[in-house]
């Protein structure tokens, strides 16, 4: 009987320890799959151009590291130039939407009006409109109003979102009644109780909506490309297309793969700051894919 | 109390005047572009009302090859990421070591420019005189022989694109996945492993239910996205898709828009529709499966 008992016990340790050795084996993989892109950018990006085109066969390490291709990705194109715009177009549509969705969520939150439950419902019906839908009217718009290659016309049409409205407008509501009741009696306006209360307390979805909007700002790519044909105003995003079609000559790799580090680094450094927020506000409610 | 009307719409106004500028507007105007026939953009012009616009969107070779991509990548990729990602979730929810470190690098993907790693996975794919690119260099050790993956033959072009697609998409999804899987009652299991129940029927028929809402709304986003492929075709095959025979249906539409073959919003627009009530048809096919596959 012991005996018996012993075996099932050992067959079921060993079978645990099996599916354990299969389900590390499957994850260090895929880690594998996504990690092996970044690591052949940066080595790509450090080897010499001489001796990346003289590798018929690929090397996965070098030996003799150099930052000559960066200098290349900087001096070659407008690298920084293409960095600026982008950073000068993240911060700026970020910080008008923000200016933008707050007083609407705040309206809805707490604010009382005639014809509010149905102007949210048409709030809502918006979320379901594909931008590619929209995006031709808009393209023509803001070429009919001369705003083509200007910041202007980038910022313009990506400064709103239902869905950050509704978001924002969930997290409002769920400060309790009291508070503005009493703020109301001490005879705080409504404006200065949205600055002092509200925006304090919702500090973590704000922030997430805000890095959420960067990361969204900093990797887009159609709406620059319609709206912006002269290189002063690419972001990186067409940065990137232009020296992949036109830059460098099409043989300088590593060069160009510098030029992708540098463009994947300061979203990558935002990620790992705010890892728990990026995960838990997408999670919530991002979409890519 | 009119006063207090004024005030929240006074707070709304920065909200509505964009939104119907940008969003309310444009979706009327599309549709008035696309019954606009022979519509010129530089004297703003058009002949007639009519339907010609779908015809000739309907009937342009390269629209129904961008479609034919299209449908390729979201049949291939939807099922395909969904799976993957719900493999290694399931994985991914059954360990404590490391966890968080997997999971960190799994969303990794999700933060990149698309268009930058893209390059890279068109270095790792493409075959110069210079050198077969690691993934042939793969192939070969397997005894293989190289393809070129980027200009290359259709199947070769398909899979690289099919291939990125899919490790784009699956920080999201599994992401969503093992939120939803450690969302799942623990007593569940128990009462399981109390019965003796193997590993695989508990999957089945406790797992695989509890989380079916998640699967068949990764599922719904999944084809919404896949149908909307396009930056990461123009990352592995260059702005000029159709010369590449490698357009999808967005692509097709800013095409028109713009760039060598643009000034065309009517066709655009007419093409934009037509991508449109696909995605809608198969939303709906999907929402009536849900109904008699998810338990709530």
């Amino acid at each position: 009987m012991v005996n018996d008992y012993e075996k099932i016990e050992r067959s079921a340790a060993l079978r645990s320890r099996v599916i354990k050795v299969i389900v590390y084996s499957l994850l260090i993989f895929w880690g594998l799959m996504v990690l092996f892109p970044f690591y052949w950018m940066i080595l790509t990006s450090i080897k010499s151009y001489a001796s990346y085109n003289s590798e018929y066969i690929p090397q996965f390490l070098t030996l003799s590291p150099t930052l000559q291709n960066y200098a290349d990705a900087f001096t070659a194109v407008p690298l920084a130039k293409y960095f600026l715009n982008t950073l000068i177009f993240t911060v700026i549509t970020t910080a008008v939407m923000m200016i933008v969705i707050i007083p609407a969520a705040f309206a809805f939150a707490r604010l009382e009006f005639a014809g509010k439950n149905l102007l949210f419902t048409l709030f809502l019906s918006l979320m379901m409109i594909p931008n590619e839908l929209v995006v031709i009217t808009n393209y023509v718009t803001i070429t009919n109003l001369d705003l083509r290659n200007t910041f202007t016309g980038l910022i313009l049409p990506s400064v709103t979102s239902v869905f950050y409205i509704y978001l924002l407008k969930e997290n409002f509501s769920q400060i309790p009644n009291e508070l503005y009741f009493a703020a109301k009696v001490d005879g705080t306006s409504d404006m200065k109780y949205l600055l002092r209360v509200m925006m304090p307390i919702c500090r973590p979805t704000l922030v997430t909506i805000a890095i959420l909007k960067i990361i969204e700002c900093w990797n887009s790519y159609i709406w620059p490309r319609l709206i912006t044909d002269n290189e002063a105003y690419y972001l990186v995003s067409n940065g990137i297309q232009e020296i992949r079609e036109n830059g460098f000559g099409r043989e300088n790799i590593p060069a160009m793969m510098a030029a992708v580090v540098v463009i994947s680094v300061p979203l990558v450094i935002l990620f790992l700051i705010f890892r728990k927020k990026i995960m838990a506000g997408v999670a919530r409610g991002g979409t890519k894919g | 109390m009119d006063n207090k009307n004024n005030k929240a719409w006074l707070y709304l106004l920065p909200a509505i005047l964009f939104l119907t500028a940008f969003l309310v507007y444009p979706l009327i105007d599309v549709f008035v572009y696309s019954f606009e026939e022979g519509y010129n953009s530089a004297s703003q012009t058009f002949f007639g009302v009519g339907t010609y616009n779908y015809s000739y969107v309907l009937h342009d070779p390269y629209f129904l090859r961008a479609v034919q991509n299209t449908l390729i990548l979201v049949f291939i990729t939807v099922p395909l990421s969904t799976g993957i990602a719900l493999l290694i979730s399931v994985g991914l929810n059954s360990i404590t070591k490391l966890k968080e470190l997997f999971q960190t690098v799994y969303f990794l993907p999700y933060v990149t420019n698309t268009l930058a790693v893209g390059l890279v996975f068109m270095i790792l794919f493409k075959k110069t005189p210079y050198t077969d690119g690691l993934v042939n260099l793969i192939i070969n050790f397997f005894g293989g022989s190289s393809v070129d993956f980027i200009d290359g033959p259709y199947w070769a072009k398909m899979f690289v694109l099919c291939f990125y697609t899919i490790w784009v998409v699956m920080p999201f999804k599994i992401l969503i996945f093992t939120s939803a899987l450690a969302s799942v009652n623990k007593d569940y299991y128990n009462a399981a492993k109390v019965d003796g129940t193997s590993r695989f029927r508990t999957f089945m028929k406790i797992t695989l239910p509890m989380i079916s809402p998640t699967v068949f709304y990764l599922v719904i986003t999944g084809f919404i996205g896949a149908f909307k492929a396009y930056s990461d075709a123009v990352a592995l095959f260059g702005t000029n898709l159709n010369a590449a025979e490698m357009n999808t249906i967005v692509g097709y539409v800013y095409d028109m828009l713009y760039g060598d073959s643009g000034g065309y919003p009517s066709y655009a627009s007419a093409a934009a529709i037509i991508l449109f009530v696909i995605v809608l048809t198969i939303t709906c096919i999907n929402l009536l499966v849900s109904k008699k596959h998810v338990h709530y």
